[in-house]
């Protein structure tokens, strides 16, 4: 077991299985996916707060306007 | 209709990967299906498949999304970007010795022009922690036929043992 990370290839034609070290690109493109995930579910993240906020700040403006909760449950 | 529907090959790994490739995937199909379930290293529930094909790291791959976590529903849409997005499977904080699992359907994986790609996936996180489950399209813009698909953990750095990759052929005739 090595520290690098290793990749598998099988080749679908010849069915040989190739296993080797990544490479320092192969590496470093890995960080950049790694950081894109990252962004990817810090905006989605935020996304789904905003919309959270959203909902319960409508919810409690039809409360405020006399609306019971099964009737602001019933239209949201 | 597709009327055949034959394993081309698959993986099933012995110890940890950074990467599952097939490559030389032969040209004789109509469309392609991986299935995969997998669980990588990342400590957190979620884990996504970063994919390429051809090995092109050319801005060539776009895709849209809609997910549920839990009760809370989420989109989202990516543009040109250098690699393409398959969602969810397990990452290494999900229940233990639980894989996620994935279908991608690639049709029309010889042509020169855009391809569109479907995918669907599903984390199998059984404790208190919400699973992921998401659809996806895409779409490569390369302009050669798919010979090869690479799937890489996006958040962790390999995918554990026993997570396992298997390539279809569809045929349509």
């Amino acid at each position: 077991m090595t520290d690098t990370p290793q990749a598998v290839e099988v080749n679908c034609t010849t069915g040989e299985v190739t296993t080797r070290p990544l490479t320092a690109d192969e590496i470093a493109a890995q960080a950049v996916a790694a950081q894109a995930a990252a962004d990817q579910a810090a905006a989605q993240e935020a996304q789904d707060k905003a919309k959270a906020d959203a909902k319960a700040s409508a919810m409690a403006k039809l409360a405020a306007l006399g609306l019971s909760a099964d009737e602001v449950a019933a239209i949201l | 209709m597709a009327s055949t529907y034959t394993l081309i090959s698959s993986q099933v790994l012995a110890s940890s990967a950074s990467s599952v490739t097939f490559s030389a995937i032969p040209a004789t199909y109509t469309d392609l299906v991986v299935r995969a379930s997998a669980r990588s290293d990342f400590a957190g529930n979620d884990e996504i498949f970063v994919i390429r094909y051809n090995s092109d790291s050319a801005a060539n791959y776009s895709f849209r999304y809609l997910q549920v976590n839990g009760s809370t529903a989420g989109s989202g849409a990516f543009s040109n970007r250098t690699t393409e997005w398959a969602l969810y499977t397990n990452g290494n904080s999900a229940t233990s010795n639980t894989f996620g699992n994935l279908e991608m359907y690639i049709p029309n994986y010889t042509s020169t022009s855009s391809r569109p790609y479907s995918s669907f996936g599903v984390g199998e996180t059984n404790a208190s922690s919400p699973a992921m489950i998401a659809v996806l399209a895409g779409l490569y813009q390369g302009t050669s036929a798919i010979s090869s698909i690479s799937f890489a953990p996006g958040n962790g750095t390999n995918w554990l043992s026993a997570s396992s990759f298997y390539l279809y052929g569809i045929s349509n005739a």
